[in-house]
């Protein structure tokens, strides 16, 4: 499993995108909402929670087919389906190699992307916090609609639709951690509703792609 | 002496459609049985089916878990990764990694080991994908094709592979048009064997029976 | 005997044909007495005028929408469990049905939230939530689409239903917490008086059964062409091998 993580890990570094067009799409998801709102700073301020966290997942959607696509194409997911390793292993690692490669960075540029939105003072501790705990589910979340989609030629829009609807509750108690965090409120709801997501998400989702794969196999 | 892999009564289907049927044979240590039949017959249909990637329709395939080894079309190779790194993975995963170097020098691919497999020949990747095998430690090879885009030589040396496979006590299962020069393998024609009508006594349970 | 018997196809479409003409008089029926009365024989509403007539037909599609979803998640379980293809071509069959009645709850919503609220649409908890169960149905039916084969394509949208139940819970509850809303209670609860007048009640309740019926006249017709044509493909295959 730890050859597994290292494998996909050498082939997103190698490969060159992995790190890197996630991140940029990123900043330029950021940079392009000042030009379409106006650059006045309290509006900018008001709304930068919810830009960096759809801005996060659009650039989390972005990789998503590319988890199990390549595997699928060269004949490795079949090898791997027949290899020792329970395919729920498989899932989870990918899921955690794609959180690594995507969603990690992610939650480390935030803040800087924050700067560019006048994000407030207090609201970068949480910006962090909530993307940190929120981000893995959509990793995962992510590999599940990537399992469904996997011998389809054209799955890229069609993972989207799949996904999306799958982020909602992430995604609202990650701004509104945010949001109350930055305003001084009780954040003690969303961030367990948001830990509390991940971590089922985490738990029970693998289960799910693991099965679809298998039948996207067979 | 057990047998390491017996097939009974075997029915499997492709696309929902039942296409070979009363399959059955077994395999002890040290044979090798050669499945034959044309185009489009179901050999790899059954190979998959064996090696667990597909549920079977009907019958039963009785082998030790982790025993299968399988190898199809596609080798599963990374192009950006180096051929001794794209073996040492596979190696990891099986849990073999001191067999590498010697499943590198067996196939020939020494001088190769720190190359990128996108610049090997399709014949080089097929002796890797083959020494992916060699480092899987498992006793059934369910082989699909094996000597694809092999020259006569690496023929020969991939009969040398399964040669000695065979006499450490393994078995293999393989589905080729070329004769691989093993001399000790059986031979078995699926033609005969391609599933009848439902009506006239053929395996049923194709997804679309239930509705005809 | 068992219930399971009606999984065959051959059995479902002898009962489904019996059944057919019985279910669509029922439905058209209930439907005209509930609408015609609700529409000409209620008076109107002190606060609310005559707009709140649409109440008959937004509550029962409210409720078909959400029910229907419930109806593919049972019908997608036994799929998955018992392997009847009938419960996975019901489940097929319901889902555009089920994008419909959320649409028809959402539009027949606006024309009555606009006079009452003085807006079209309001990112209230209900509405938003129907939204994102649109949004599901729509993933749903896409995935149907997409695959070709259709055992495949059974077990990934009854896995996707699995999931997407749990997630169109969980967004209901998070769509709660993010804003308080403005939508009013449910209109029928067990306590009926707080919510509904006897007046409404009646038609309303006819209604109801009307638009339930109606679902069960459209899946029976849509899961009966779908076993149709997969048993078309069924002889098609049988002759290829033949």
């Amino acid at each position: 499993m730890i050859a597994l993580l290292l494998r996909d890990l050498r082939l997103a570094v190698r490969a060159g995108g992995g790190f890197g067009l996630s991140l940029a799409f990123f900043l330029i998801v950021t940079v392009l909402v000042p030009f379409g709102v106006g650059p006045e700073g309290g509006t900018l301020a008001r709304i930068a929670p919810g830009i960096l966290w759809v801005g996060a997942l659009l650039a989390c959607l972005l990789s998503l087919d590319r988890i199990y696509a390549l595997d699928f194409e060269d004949g490795s997911l079949d090898l791997l389906a027949t290899a020792p390793i329970p395919m729920e292993a498989v899932v989870s690692v990918k899921a955690l190699a794609h959180w690594l490669t995507t969603g990690l960075p992610l939650v480390l540029a935030a803040p800087v992307f924050g700067v560019l939105l006048h994000l407030p003072g207090p609201a970068y501790f949480w910006l962090v916090i909530s993307l940190a705990v929120g981000t893995p589910a959509l990793s995962v979340l992510g590999a599940f609609g990537a399992a469904l989609t996997v011998g389809l030629k054209r799955g890229g829009l069609l993972l989207s639709l799949l996904v999306l609807p799958l982020y909602v509750p992430t995604l609202i108690f990650g701004a509104e951690l945010i949001a109350r965090g930055s305003a001084g409120g009780a954040t003690a709801t969303p961030l367990l509703m948001l830990a509390g997501i991940t971590a089922a998400t985490v738990a029970l989702v693998p289960f799910a792609a693991a099965a679809a794969i298998r039948v996207n196999l067979r | 002496m057990a047998a390491l892999l017996a097939i009974e009564a075997l029915a499997v289907a492709r696309g929902g459609i039942a296409i070979l049927e009363r399959v059955e044979f077994s395999l002890s240590a040290g044979q090798a049985l050669v499945l034959r039949g044309p185009n489009g017959c179901g050999k790899t249909t059954l190979l998959r089916t064996i090696a667990g990637l597909q549920p079977p329709l009907a019958g039963r395939i009785e082998a030790a878990p982790d025993a299968i080894a399988y190898a199809a079309h596609a080798d599963g190779l990374k192009a950006t990764l180096s051929v001794s790194e794209n073996l040492q993975f596979w190696a990891a995963v099986y849990g073999q990694s001191n067999r590498v170097a010697s499943a590198l020098a067996e196939m020939n691919l020494e001088a190769l080991a720190q190359r990128a497999a996108m610049s090997l020949s399709a014949g080089q990747k097929r002796r890797l994908g083959l020494a992916r095998l060699l480092v899987t430690g498992r006793p059934v090879w369910v082989l699909d094709e094996p000597t694809i885009s092999l020259d006569a030589a690496s023929v020969a040396l991939f009969a040398n592979a399964l040669r000695a496979h065979l006499a450490l006590g393994g078995a293999a299962l393989i589905a080729t048009h070329i004769d691989i020069g093993l001399a000790e393998a059986v031979t078995l024609d699926l033609t005969p064997l391609k599933a009848r009508a439902p009506q006239d006594g053929g395996a049923s349970g194709g997804f679309d029976e239930a509705f005809a | 005997m068992s219930i399971w018997e009606y999984a065959n196809p051959k059995k479902f479409m002898q009962t489904s044909a019996w059944a057919l003409p019985w279910f669509t008089g029922l439905a058209a029926i209930t439907l005209v007495t509930g609408l015609v009365w609700g529409f000409f024989f209620t008076p109107e509403a002190a606060n609310f005028g005559t707009t709140v007539k649409i109440i008959y037909i937004h509550v029962p599609s409210a409720m078909m929408a959400i029910n229907i979803w419930v109806m593919m998640l049972v019908t997608s379980l036994i799929w998955l469990i018992r392997r009847h293809h009938v419960s996975a071509l019901a489940a097929k069959a319901a889902a555009p049905v089920g994008l419909v009645m959320t649409l028809i709850a959402l539009f027949t919503g606006a024309i009555w939230g606009q006079p009452m609220w003085g807006t079209w649409w309001e990112w209230d908890p209900r509405l938003t939530s129907f939204l994102i169960l649109g949004l599901f149905y729509l993933g749903y039916i896409a995935l149907w689409q997409a695959i070709d084969n259709p055992d495949t394509a059974a077990d990934l949208t009854g896995v996707l239903c699995l999931v997407g139940s749990v997630f169109a819970l969980l967004s209901r509850y998070a769509v709660n917490f993010w804003n308080q809303g403005l939508h009013q209670g449910a209109s029928l609860s067990v306590d009926k008086q707080e919510n509904v007048s006897d007046v409404y009640w009646y038609p309303l309740l006819f209604c109801i059964a009307g638009f339930i019926l109606l679902f069960i006249v459209l899946v029976l017709v849509r899961t009966r062409t779908e076993v149709r044509s997969r048993r078309l493909k069924a002889l098609e295959a049988r002759e290829r091998l033949a």
